[in-house]
Parts: C-alpha cells; sequence; structure tokens
C-alpha cells in the first residue's frame, strides 16, 4: 500500500543535506509552507540555496530561516515585503548571495526542470542588466535569452487538501508557485491543511498528482493572517 | 503656462486611463497606483483583470467580514473573484502573459523613453536590495504596454525622457502614457500627445518634458 503520509516534522524533514536547493512555495505569506521551514530550520541542514518569489516578513516563516545563517544564497524575484527586515540585514552585510529573477522567468525556470527541459528562450529581460552574461539569440526577429531551468533538491509545498497518494489541491490564490516546485525537486514535502481518504479527491480537481508529492504531513493551522 | 491648468490627481489619472479599456479585454494592473484603474471601470463593463499570482477574473477588495485569506493580489492585498474568475499556478499565470495573451498591462514607472523604453524596477544602486517581481514578464509580454506616471518626478525632473537612464525593464514596448498632464503615444517619430488636460499648451507640456512632443495628426 502506497502511503506518503508522515506523522512527524523529523520523518519529513529526514534526509535533507548541507548545500541543498530548496524550492520554497508562496507568494508572499500565502502558500507558504511555514510548518515546514520551521522543520527544516530544526532540522539543521545548512548553505542552503534557497528559491522563493519573496524574502519573508518580520522573522517568522522564510525570515526564520534566513535568520539562522544557514541560506547562503536566495534566488528570488522580490526580495521585499512590508517588512523584509532579516533578508535586508542579511544582504546589506554581504551574508548572503542574492540572485534577482523576473518572476515569470522563475516560474518557467522551475516548470522546465520538472518538465525535462534544460533551457528555454523568452523576450522577458532583453536589453537589461538581468540580461547579462546570457545568450542572446534572435528568433523570426525578436530577440530572446537563453534561461536555464532551476531544478530543487528538495521542495517544500503548502496544499489545501491532500490523500495517502500525496494528490493535491489548493486554495484560491495559495496554489501560486506550488504545484510548479512540486514537479521540480528530487524529494517533494508537503504540508496540507486536511487529509482525506483515497478517492475522496474529485480526480478533476486534483492540481498535483501524486507522481511528484514523495512525503505528506499534515498541518492544520487555519487561515494565513498575514499576507 | 502650467499654472494655467489643472494637473489630474493620481487617482484621475487612473479613472482617464479607464475610460479608454474596452470591454472585453483582458487587462494586468501593476502594483501600486495602476491598481487603483479597476476602480474605475464599471462592472457592467466586462473587463477582467488578471493577478499574476494566479488569479484571472480578480474583483474589488472584499467586504472586512467577508475576506478569503487565502486570496491576495500581486500587491498582496486581499481581493475578491468575480463569477467566471480562475486559479492557476504561476507557470501557467506567466505563459499567459508570456504567450502574448493580455490585450493590455498597465504599469508605473521612472522613466519612459521616445522608443518605447521602460525603466520602473529597482536596483542595488538605490537604498535597498534590488527587487523586479514581474514587471520584465508584463512588459515584454502584453500585446500593449500602458504607462501611469507623473509627467514630472517629485523633484521636477522629466520622466518622459530621450533615453533611459535608470535600469531599463524593458526595450521598445511602452505604447501610450498617461500622465497628470496628458495621453501620449510612442510612435515611430517619438512621444504623439493625444490629449492634454484643459488650459495646457504643447508649448508649456514641452518645458517640463525632456523628450520632444509633437501634437497627433487628427
Amino acid at each position: 500500500m502506497i502511503d506518503k503520509i508522515v506523522h512527524t516534522m523529523a520523518e519529513a524533514m529526514a534526509g535533507i543535506r548541507d548545500g541543498s536547493v530548496v524550492l520554497i512555495g508562496g507568494f508572499g505569506s500565502i502558500g507558504q509552507p511555514n510548518a515546514l521551514i520551521a522543520g527544516l530550520i530544526e532540522q539543521g541542514a545548512k548553505d542552503l540555496t534557497v528559491v522563493a518569489n519573496n524574502s519573508g516578513v518580520g522573522h517568522v516563516g522564510m525570515a526564520a530561516l534566513l535568520e539562522t545563517g544557514r541560506v547562503r544564497k536566495i534566488v528570488c524575484s522580490f526580495p521585499r515585503t512590508a517588512d523584509p527586515v532579516v533578508f535586508e540585514a542579511l544582504w546589506r552585510a554581504g551574508r548572503i548571495e542574492l540572485e534577482i529573477v523576473p518572476q515569470g522567468t522563475m516560474a518557467e525556470r522551475i516548470r522546465a526542470a520538472g518538465a525535462g527541459i534544460p533551457a528555454f528562450y523568452t523576450a522577458t529581460a532583453v536589453g537589461t542588466k538581468l540580461a547579462e552574461g546570457k545568450e542572446e539569440r534572435e528568433i523570426n526577429g525578436r530577440k530572446y535569452l537563453l534561461e536555464e531551468s532551476l531544478p530543487g533538491d528538495v521542495a517544500l509545498v503548502e496544499a489545501w487538501e491532500a490523500d495517502r497518494w500525496g494528490n493535491l489541491t489548493y486554495r484560491s490564490s495559495a496554489r501560486n508557485f506550488n504545484p510548479v516546485m512540486a514537479t521540480a525537486a528530487k524529494l517533494t514535502i508537503v504540508q496540507t491543511q486536511h487529509i482525506v481518504e483515497l478517492g475522496a479527491l474529485d480526480p478533476e480537481k486534483i492540481a498535483t498528482p501524486g507522481i511528484y508529492v514523495h512525503r505528506v504531513l499534515h498541518v492544520p493551522y487555519g487561515d494565513p493572517m498575514v499576507t | 503656462m502650467l499654472s494655467a491648468c489643472t494637473p489630474l490627481t493620481r487617482r484621475e489619472i487612473a479613472a482617464r486611463l479607464a475610460r479608454d479599456i474596452p470591454e472585453g479585454w483582458y487587462v494586468n494592473l501593476g502594483i501600486g497606483a495602476p491598481l487603483q484603474v479597476a476602480d474605475y471601470v464599471p462592472a457592467e463593463r466586462e473587463v477582467i483583470f488578471q493577478s499574476e499570482n494566479g488569479v484571472l477574473g480578480m474583483g474589488p477588495a472584499p467586504e472586512p467580514d467577508k475576506i478569503n485569506r487565502w486570496l491576495i493580489n500581486a500587491g498582496k492585498q486581499y481581493v475578491t473573484l468575480r463569477s467566471g474568475g480562475s486559479y492557476m499556478h504561476h507557470a501557467d499565470s506567466f505563459a499567459l502573459i508570456r504567450g502574448g495573451h493580455l490585450d493590455l498591462c498597465v504599469l508605473g514607472a521612472f522613466q519612459v523613453a521616445e522608443n518605447g523604453d521602460i525603466a520602473n524596477w529597482t536596483t542595488a544602486e538605490n537604498d535597498a536590495a534590488p527587487a523586479v517581481g514581474g514587471a520584465m514578464d508584463l512588459a515584454a509580454g502584453a500585446r500593449q504596454l500602458w504607462v501611469l506616471m507623473e509627467q514630472q518626478t517629485k523633484t521636477g525632473e522629466s520622466r518622459l525622457v530621450r533615453r533611459c537612464s535608470y535600469p531599463l525593464t524593458a526595450i521598445g514596448c511602452v505604447k501610450r502614457v498617461y500622465t497628470n498632464l496628458a495621453v501620449l503615444d510612442v510612435t515611430d517619430q517619438g512621444f504623439a500627445v493625444r490629449e492634454m488636460v484643459q488650459g495646457l499648451t504643447l508649448e508649456a507640456l514641452q518645458q517640463v518634458t525632456d523628450a520632444p512632443l509633437h501634437m497627433m495628426k487628427k
């Protein structure tokens, strides 16, 4: 019997190595798997590269992870939030490397990784500072940049519902990067508000089929109270 | 003379721009001032707003007691979903942007050049860390890019320039600019003034604008 449901955070985090590339879902705080981030802090892996849209608010979630000093590099489109105190301090002190990626290019680089596409051309960022060092090619009269895929060793994902096969649904705009990241890592770990019986999820509504998912942890916490 | 006219407020610029969005268009509004455009598109005119965090068919802010705490826009404000709206993941959301399916994107900007270049992102030269978000994808991907901004900075520098001095967001993408003083098209001959606020002359507008201006041919 396939059962991807784990019952402790330690099981969920087992085997994450130093130096891992960790994809973390969420847009702002919505859909950001804060319990798993806390679990990663507890687990203690260091020298991490984190791929996430934002860099954390205040001292919780992503910000708490950065504050441990175990993140060597962050790949991010918008390292600003209402209160990016932790990231800003690290960045000013030169204690964290920042790779700025246009948001859509970041999403597509992750999607490509999950889909077995090593690189793709996009018109985004042509002629800008973010084009520096990238191959530019003209196709049918328009200029494009070559962008490489962005695979993870680990993906931390927040779902709304999950079953024991790892099939997932999401809630409203909390979907964001989560289903994309779920496809792109060697180890995809999910926190979910609800666990349901196999067969209870409407197949038409499953946004992430369980093939992409390795571990599921039940974390019912209600509604996020910050954005 | 500028003193002979009353410049539009940010909200009035948003309202002016909203008048030009026809029914049936799919539109992304950038964070900040462009988001106000939605307030001036009447509900009976069906314009479908996209938010790049995976919301198509975004509606207005919710009543305080009806907030869905899982539903925000790109500016991380609570929003609603209209009937007929849908959710998608980030790669699909930007695929529709990159794929040229949006009729229009409206962004704010620091500068727009007469060749349609736009500079609207903050790099490390400013005080804070750089941040680009989805602006480069939106500028390059939408079928048309309109910019909503003031004609001048707070210190009186022209935002309409011959060439951008700030870091570029995208090259040659801007089609139209709505400012507190005028509506201008980006043409092969540079900025063409479509209209000006009442009492303003082309000469007075030119005095506060670095890039050369001409009246649009009727």
